[in-house]
């Protein structure tokens, strides 16, 4: 399936539906991108009234899955859609739920970052996050432009990425579990640090489902599951 | 000729891909059934059909789809030789039946449509009643023995679900039945003979959707003991009911293989875009 093609049923009125799907999910993948990067300087910056707004903000994000998810049972039930529009359907009931865990993570970073600027601590333990969370947004862009675009090969690219983040938040995980033998005062600091790294860690992970389902959709072939994404380097 | 599926050799023939059966009920390996070489149809000079070639499993459901005027339903009456009854209709190729060329000379066409049995899509009772319906090709087969056509006839009405509903008025008019009754009448006289393929042409386009859901479910019921071959312009009908979907286009073979892969993932553009709604 390519972009060009959802709209050339002979039926005006699936075109529509189809295209406002898409355009639907596009608006809440652009709302959970922007969560996430205010999640993440409010984080960085200590900065807790970003981090409020963030964790308010989660319910339009919430609202919007509830909204697509309808309109897809509705498509279901009245156009028994078939082949790529089949595909598109069951692939937008999927990504939602990603986009919409994605939110909760990016709120749970939120969280984290409200709790520490309570805490008054100082940032500078965990400024190696940065690699991760730039890792983590170009993830969540390029997985929702491979969606706008129906391009299977920059979602096979995008997933790799996931094995990068994997080890990137690895890598905090030892740097901060040291951190916390050497100043077991902080270990409650740390501990928080650990549970947004973790959450960044997660969003990746749903990025990447998002990808895989963009193949899916594209391609027909579900790679779920599979070391596909790594053995085809090609 | 009993060999598998999988293991036919032609490599210029289109054999479904028998990974998965859109339904799990028959259990019986598969075998073919009938298998069409290189045929080619003209009407006049028309050329209908354009070298046409697949293997149809037997005890399995294959399902015809395509716009109107790619050749289906000329397909499907190639199988019981209905074509030779139009004058100008010309065949080349071959189609065997477990093996035998059913357009051989010496092959006795009423017989074969014996073996073949069909199903239009106008209900065609006779002017008689329930029973005698049934009962018709049996007579003609000289059939006599009460006890026998009264087992007969139960057998089939009860095998075409239609029983309960006809059972205390088998000598009213078969006319005073409904078009879905009716249209599992003529089943049931289809398979009274016991024929070991049923042809259907759009057997459900005339009937409402609960008759419709009824004849499918006999569908369904039927493929246990026969080769069902159907035509249908309805997509969702063809998903629901077969195994193995055929999608034809201007004459020719566009795509065959099973169901379930074909409605979600087709191999060709063509294919797509029709069950996608994206033809014309």
């Amino acid at each position: 399936m390519k972009q060009s093609d959802v709209a050339t049923h002979i039926s005006q009125q699936f075109n529509e539906e189809l295209e406002e799907i898409r355009h639907s999910v596009l608006s809440m993948g652009g709302l959970v991108e922007q969560q996430l990067a205010d999640a993440v300087t409010a984080l960085l910056s200590l900065n807790p009234e970003l981090a409020e707004l963030v964790i308010e903000k989660d319910t339009r994000i919430n609202e919007l899955e509830l909204k697509i998810d309808e309109e897809c049972t509705r498509i279901l039930a009245l156009r028994q859609p078939t082949a790529s529009d089949l595909r598109l359907v069951i692939g937008v009931f999927r990504i939602i739920t990603d986009l919409e865990r994605m939110g909760d993570e990016a709120a749970k970073v939120a969280r984290m970052g409200l709790d520490l600027s309570l805490m008054n601590a100082s940032n500078k333990t965990y400024l190696e996050m940065e690699n991760l969370t730039s890792h983590v947004i170009q993830m969540v862009n390029q997985s929702l432009d491979s969606f706008a675009r129906m391009d299977a090969e920059t979602a096979l690219q995008t997933a790799r990425i996931d094995k990068r983040v994997d080890r990137e938040y690895e890598a905090i995980t030892r740097q901060l579990i040291t951190l916390m033998m050497e100043d077991p005062r902080n270990v409650r600091h740390f501990i928080d640090v650990i549970w947004a790294a973790r959450a960044i860690e997660r969003i990746g992970d749903h990025a990447r489902n998002i990808c895989e389902q963009v193949i899916y959709i594209v391609r027909g072939t579900d790679i779920r599951h599979s070391d596909i994404i790594y053995r085809d380097r090609s | 000729m009993n060999a598998k599926v999988e293991q036919m050799p032609n490599i210029n023939v289109n054999v479904p891909d028998s990974s998965s059966p859109s339904s799990g009920k028959v259990v019986k390996p598969e075998q073919i059934c009938f298998e069409v070489e290189d045929l080619d149809l003209y009407y006049g000079t028309t050329k209908a059909l354009k070298n046409i070639g697949m293997h149809i499993p037997e005890c399995r459901v294959t399902a015809f789809i395509g716009p109107s005027g790619c050749g289906k339903s000329t397909l499907l009456r190639c199988f019981n030789r209905m074509n030779d009854l139009v004058d100008s209709c010309r065949i080349e190729g071959q189609i065997r039946l477990k093996g035998q060329d059913i357009f051989a000379r010496n092959v006795d066409v009423a017989k074969l449509r014996q073996q073949v049995g069909m199903v239009f899509q106008k209900p065609n009772p006779f002017p008689k009643s329930i029973y005698e319906n049934v009962a018709y090709g049996l007579r003609l087969q000289g059939i006599r023995d009460r006890r026998v056509l009264d087992e007969t006839v139960e057998q089939s009405l009860v095998g075409a679900a239609l029983w309960d509903e006809v059972k205390d008025r088998l000598h009213d008019s078969a006319f005073g039945l409904s078009g879905g009754q009716q249209q599992r009448l003529v089943i049931a006289r289809a398979i009274a003979i016991q024929p070991e393929v049923l042809l259907l042409d759009e057997p459900a386009s005339a009937l409402d959707p609960i008759s419709t859901l009824k004849i499918e479910e006999l569908i369904y019921n039927l493929k246990e003991d026969y080769t069902i071959v159907i035509v249908t312009h309805n997509m969702q009908q063809a998903a629901r009911v077969s195994d193995y979907t055929a999608f034809m286009y201007l004459g020719e073979l566009v795509e065959f293989g099973a169901t379930g892969e074909l409605f979600t993932n087709p191999k060709k553009k063509n294919t797509e875009d029709y069950i996608t709604g994206r033809y014309g």
